[in-house]
């Protein structure tokens, strides 16, 4: 009986010893690692201060800010910076122009990069293939200022390519730089232009993933090419597809600032149809020089995108649930 | 027999308009670029009189030869966006292999913590304004750390990249290492990094390009015309002519002849040129990280 005490003493000692002697800290874990975190650091301190430290200065949205006063010592104003957007009807504008854009952008990418894998993906000859592949991406690593100087070869008034043929058809000639409407189309041509290849490579990688014995079995039973694609290629590259298209609707409210400025620029007379929130906050922080009202429309438009994120997702875990992102 | 041949010839005919249709969107994807090549080679009488054209009516190196004599401000452009390019790689090279490194060590106990603190800034950021005004605070204004440093230099989707393939290879190296006496920098250095090569093959594309085609830093962060990455003097060129005639002022006012737009062109030729020539490599590796990133990410 004592010994069996003394026993259950011992074991009990050796339990409490036990976890304060493996107590294992994150101090424990950098002495132990030093070497790693030395090397993990760098990294650590840019996502501080370029991801973290950024939030507090979203207050600024509520101030009249000032670079010389900082955050902290900024007179509040309130919710003053909001109206003044709200007022103006710019942001009926350029809420309505991003959201038209990008949703045309994501339909017509999405549309003809599927169009594209599936092609590409009945294209027996390798070589062909691997030829078409390389022009598609070649649009992807320029930057949207050389493209900006291709649409200007196509599309100048007096020395354009369009202008050109439409000329030798007898047709009226466009100032394109002055005229707004055309611009949504040109946009969107370029927007396939630029990205389309690159999302079709995507979608090729999916589709040479598929189980070839799916369509084996599809071929014996008589299935056709038309069959295959639509009954086996397009329903198995679906969940890639959507995760794809939801990515892009999750950033419907930011557009792409470095297309449309680099295109559009400070033409304003293609506002109307051009203008992007993006590029207004642009505006409205480096040339009006107004960084509080910019903050003010940069909380809008986060604060709107959040929720499209959120609602699309509910969405598509609803109907189709391996399309989800979360 | 007779609907055996028809059902070749219907497969005959499906062939030829997939055939056709890739060709056409590879027309449409190669055009643009062509035709601003052949407007750089052409004679700028020639664009006054006829305009743009696919085929040039008169060949003319007069374009080029222009900024490589008198672009002395292009040229200065070049080099910066040579000296931005190569050293914000080799730098954010550096970052992420390190951080990946160590972030799929499974000794590291904190690393999952430690990633999810690099992955939140993804989904949830400030955007442009604090990002501004943090790198006001910074004193990263009108310098060539203003170009190199913010929003580039170190990407969380390429340390995302990095760290899987990473994970993917057996710990047994590590350890095996670790058993002979190497200490962790040496581990990742010269026994990690050429294992790595292909993720780190891609990754240098990606940020080597994002650097080269960088022109969101200096439009927010540089005021200074002397510190004018390529591809935003490109923009400046484009919209304002001033910076032409800046180009057309070191030339004697008596040559009339200037190549206004053929130099234009070229000047968007030369800035593409070495994306051209590097371009069978850069593909490879562009199609490679895609890859990569879908199986495992």
């Amino acid at each position: 009986m004592k010994v069996k005490l003394q026993q259950e003493r011992y074991t009990e000692k050796l339990v409490r010893v036990k976890p304060q002697e493996k107590r294992y800290t994150l101090l424990t874990d950098i002495s132990r690692n030093r070497s790693c975190y030395v090397m993990v650091l760098p990294a650590l301190l840019y996502t501080l201060v370029f991801g973290y430290l950024t939030l507090p200065y979203l207050i600024s949205a509520f101030q009249k800010f000032d670079y010389r006063t900082g955050i902290f010592d900024s007179v509040w104003v309130g919710f003053k910076n909001f109206e003044f957007f709200f007022k103006s009807k710019n942001a009926v504008i350029v809420t309505r122009n991003t959201i038209r854009l990008n949703v045309l952008f994501i339909t017509f990418v999405t549309i003809a990069s599927v169009a594209l894998a599936v092609y590409l993906n009945e294209l027996k000859n390798r070589k062909f293939s691997k030829f078409f592949q390389s022009t598609y991406l070649f649009p992807h690593f320029l930057s949207w200022i050389v493209v900006s100087y291709i649409i200007f070869g196509l599309l100048s008034t007096n020395f354009g390519i369009v202008n050109k043929i439409f000329r030798f058809f007898n047709l009226k000639t466009i100032n394109w730089y002055a005229t707004a409407e055309p611009w949504t189309g040109i946009l969107v041509i370029m927007r396939i232009w630029k990205t389309a290849g690159m999302q079709a490579v995507i979608f090729l990688a999916a589709i040479v993933g598929i189980d070839k014995q799916l369509y084996e079995a599809a071929v014996i039973d008589g299935a056709g090419r038309w069959k295959q694609i639509t009954s086996i290629t397009l329903p198995l590259i679906a969940p890639t597809v959507a995760i794809v298209t939801l990515l892009a609707i999750g950033r419907i409210m930011y557009a792409d600032f470095g297309m449309i400025y680099a295109i559009i620029g400070d033409n304003g007379i293609l506002y109307p149809t051009a203008d992007v929130i993006d590029t207004y906050l642009f505006r409205t922080l480096r040339l009006l020089g107004n960084p509080a009202q910019a903050m003010a429309v940069g909380l809008y438009q986060a604060a709107v995108g959040f929720v499209l994120v959120y609602g699309s997702n509910w969405l598509v875990r609803k109907t189709f649930k391996e399309g989800a992102l979360f | 027999m007779n609907k055996r041949r028809n059902s070749l010839k219907r497969i005959k005919v499906s062939d030829c308009i997939i055939f056709s249709g890739l060709l056409l969107f590879s027309f449409f994807c190669l055009l643009p670029l062509i035709l601003a090549f052949m407007v750089s080679i052409t004679d700028e009488g020639c664009i006054q009189k006829y305009g743009y054209s696919l085929v040039p009516i008169k060949l003319s190196l007069s374009a080029y030869s222009t900024i490589f004599t008198e672009g002395a401000i292009l040229l200065r452009s070049y080099m910066i966006t040579i000296f931005i390019t190569v050293t914000g790689t080799l730098g954010a090279l550096t970052i992420t292999g390190m951080a990946a490194y160590t972030l799929a060590n499974k000794n590291i106990k904190y690393r999952n913590a430690m990633a999810l603190f690099i992955f939140i800034p993804m989904v949830f950021s400030g955007g442009i304004v604090p990002w501004y005004m943090i790198c006001r605070v910074l004193g990263l204004r009108n310098n060539l750390a203003a170009l190199i440093i913010p929003g580039l230099l170190f990407s969380p989707f390429n340390f995302f990249l990095t760290r899987n393939f990473i994970m993917g290879i057996p710990d047994s190296l590590r350890e095996s290492a670790k058993i002979d006496g190497a200490g962790d920098i040496r581990i990742a250095f010269q026994i990690y990094l050429p294992v790595c090569t292909p993720v780190l093959a891609a990754i240098t594309l990606f940020y080597g390009l994002a650097y080269w085609n960088n022109w969101w830093n200096a439009i927010m962060l540089v005021d200074n015309p002397n510190m004018f990455p390529l591809q935003y003097l490109l923009l400046k060129i484009r919209t304002e002519i001033r910076m032409l005639e800046e180009l057309r002022g070191a030339i004697s006012i008596a040559n009339l002849n200037l190549p206004t737009e053929s130099l234009k062109m070229a000047t968007a030729m030369i800035t593409i040129g070495p994306i051209i020539l590097l371009y069978p490599y850069l593909q490879r590796y562009l199609v490679k990280g895609l890859t990569i990133g879908s199986v495992k990410g």
